[in-house]
């Protein structure tokens, strides 16, 4: 029994976390927190540095719930990643954050989390920033 | 005033539209490949070279000029938000400059550097102009035996100083020195290293084994560490500096400049000494000593000031005596031979609109970088995001395309792929690229002198050194082999010898003091194996000129770890 959660260091990401926590002491489950980058750029901001994982894991361990935290960087996409997280550990719900994007940029870039949505086999909950 | 009647001339050709279009692209270019660690200026220029054999040279090497001093803007701004520096030369100013972004003051940092960089590559380009003329005149007046010992220093400069390992960088000089005996020898006629295959009788092309070492080389090192630690940079809105910083910098910057000017223009050149020297003197002259290390701003005013002003140094022996000292300006050189225009004492005759126009461009080039960079820096730092696979399929495309068309023989593109393997093995085992290049390059040259000494003396070998001037050279260059082995010896003799010196003198100790810590610091920060004998160098980097030369060298090891080659970034 566990939840997933992506998270990037977003505002988005951040309400994701927040919500992931809330629902892992809840339900007393493990919490998968999934942060990948496709690692070959020399610099990607959605990549959380080493301060911020020591902060996750402070605030994970504060709120005391177990907990796992991936850092994948294996050239697969964000989607790809936190589906394959949930997929291993058997998750029973996925959360990610959420952002307004215009119909141009899902064209061209396409829309991780439309991509989770739509291919996760467990309940998606999506969290708005702020 | 006959040279400023020349370069006003040079100003009126740099300033036509299509000319000044070739600036901006060059600077444009330049920064962005400044930026990118891996890449630098001189591969850009060799890249470029086979597209531009359409254009005038005049508006070819201005954009080249361009692309040179837009490198050294642009490897500040990933030194200072990122701390992995985009060129060598920037590797100081990730010290300071990388703390003061931390510490939220990235953006008088980055104002710090471009200010300073158009400062020192202003005033050096000027003392380009002053110091040209006179070194032509005195290089015309050179015989052969004097050129080929001045030649042989800057292989030994190149080799033996800049390197983090002497034996490494002989034996990449050696490659390019054979690279460059490929093909029939110009005196007699014989074939040398043709392996019986006509095509390579013209020898090997400069440009394809440039784009070769330098593009396909990176390019398979890359592919074969594709996947790493993406790192994030430190967000910034548009550089500015107040009036504190403006007081605190204006000083560093002229010294940064006095340091790096002639650095750049001695045939040992390159801009990594006098980086180093003018932090220490910050360091040690600074009235915030105590910042230094949390982020000073002189510690990234000085060290940013002298590589600019040691960029334009560099040109002086390359456009005075056809001398290079860095692989920019060898491939520049390269890049006169393509073009039918002889380099030497007499490109300042035979082509004085060329040289003029190039020298008005660096101070068009130089305010364009200013104007672009001090608003646009976060901008800059934004290129780091793209995927390394678009960036590098990008260059191989161009690599391929430029080696096929400077002769369009297909086998010049086997060529390509081999000589690509060799530069990839060469970043396996560390070997640098400078040498092989300033050998390939200069080695011809080298040998033409070598030949025409040897036949001006009847084949009599004393016909080395027949002229006063290549005797001094000489016995500069066995100086400078001889004094790291001196210095070792002694060290080992007396273990405690360099310690216990340092603190018998005052103002050395006080160097010996803040030298250390720079390289400590670097240690820390970038994850390096400690360099074992920091003490030694501080106390040569105190005394000037080339009792500093060594202390480079005793830096180098941190950057002899898989990351190495980011650094060297040419």
């Amino acid at each position: 029994m566990s939840i997933v959660v992506g998270y990037i260091p977003t505002p988005e990401g951040e309400a994701a976390f927040e919500r992931a926590i809330a629902e892992a002491s809840k339900a007393a489950a493990k919490l998968v927190v999934v942060n990948s980058s496709r690692g070959d750029a020399v610099v990607d901001q959605r990549f959380a540095q080493e301060e911020q994982i020591a902060a996750l894991q402070s605030r994970l361990d504060a709120a005391e719930v177990e907990h796992v935290l991936l850092q994948p960087l294996r050239g697969h996409d964000a989607a790809e990643e936190v589906l394959d997280a949930a997929e291993s550990h058997g998750a029973e719900l996925i959360v990610i954050g959420l952002r307004k994007r215009s119909p141009v940029g899902k064209l061209i870039m396409g829309s991780t989390a439309q991509r989770i949505l739509l291919e996760a086999r467990c309940p998606v909950l999506a969290v708005k920033a702020g | 005033m006959d040279t400023l009647n020349l370069l006003m001339q040079g100003f009126a050709t740099a300033a036509t539209p299509m000319n000044l279009l070739y600036a901006f692209l060059g600077v444009l270019l330049g920064t962005a490949v400044g930026v990118l660690p891996g890449i630098g200026p001189a591969m850009a220029v060799a890249l470029l070279l086979p597209l531009t054999y359409g254009l005038e040279p005049t508006s070819a090497f201005i954009m080249f000029a361009g692309i040179y001093y837009g490198g050294m803007y642009g490897g500040s701004t990933t030194s200072i938000l990122l701390n992995t520096p985009g060129e060598s030369a920037t590797v100081i100013t990730a010290i300071e400059g990388h703390r003061m972004a931390k510490a939220g003051r990235a953006a008088q940092a980055l104002a710090t550097a471009a200010i300073g960089s158009f400062v020192a590559g202003t005033i050096g380009t000027a003392l380009l102009v002053a110091f040209a003329p006179p070194v032509v005149d005195f290089a015309v007046s050179l015989g052969p035996s004097s050129y080929l010992a001045i030649m042989v220093l800057a292989f030994i400069a190149v080799t033996a100083i800049l390197g983090s390992s002497k034996l490494r960088g002989f034996a990449s000089l050696g490659l390019g020195l054979a690279i460059g005996l490929v093909g029939i020898d110009p005196v007699t006629g014989q074939q040398r290293l043709v392996f019986g295959q006509p095509l390579l009788a013209d020898g090997l092309d400069v440009i394809v084994v440039a784009v070769a070492i330098f593009a396909v080389g990176e390019a398979l090192w890359i592919a074969a560490h594709l996947r790493r630690n993406p790192l994030s940079t430190i967000p910034v809105g548009r550089p500015w500096m107040g009036k504190q910083d403006w007081k605190r910098s204006w000083k560093p910057w002229l010294r940064g400049t006095a340091y790096g000017f002639p650095f750049g223009a001695l045939p040992a050149g390159g801009a990594e000494v006098p980086t180093f020297l003018s932090y220490v003197t910050e360091k040690r002259l600074s009235k915030h000593k105590e910042e230094f290390g949390h982020g000073a701003i002189e510690g990234v005013a000085g060290p940013e000031a002298a590589n600019n002003a040691s960029a334009a140094g560099t040109l002086t022996p390359m456009l005075a005596l056809g001398l290079p000292t860095n692989a920019t300006a060898a491939v520049m050189l390269a890049a006169f031979t393509q073009y039918g225009i002889q380099p030497g004492p007499l490109l300042f005759d035979n082509e004085p609109d060329l040289v003029w126009a190039l020298i008005a461009s660096l101070f068009i080039g130089n305010t364009l970088l200013l104007l672009i960079n001090l608003p646009l820096a976060p901008l800059w730092a934004k290129l780091l995001q793209i995927p390394r696979p678009y960036l590098y399929a990008g260059i191989l495309f161009f690599a391929t395309l430029g080696a096929y068309a400077v002769n369009l023989q297909a086998f010049d593109l086997a060529i390509l792929l081999v000589l690509g393997l060799l530069g990839f093995a060469m970043r396996r085992f560390g070997l640098p690229i400078l040498p092989l290049v300033i050998g390939l390059i200069l080695g011809p040259r080298a040998e033409g002198q070598l030949r025409k000494a040897l036949q001006l003396s009847g084949g009599d070998v004393a016909g080395l050194w027949s002229e006063p001037i290549a005797i001094g050279v000489y016995i500069a260059v066995a100086a400078l082999l001889a004094l790291p082995l001196v210095l070792a010896l002694v060290r080992r003799r007396r273990p405690q010898a360099a310690a216990a010196l340092a603190a018998a003198e005052g103002p050395t100790a006080a160097a010996a003091a803040v030298a250390e810590e720079p390289a400590t610091d670097r240690a820390a920060a970038r994850d390096r194996a400690a360099a074992t004998d920091q003490a030694a160098a501080p106390d040569q980097a105190a005394a000037p000129d080339r009792a500093a030369a060594p202390a480079p060298e005793e830096r180098q090891p941190h950057h002899k770890d898989s990351h190495s080659h980011e650094k060297e970034s040419l």
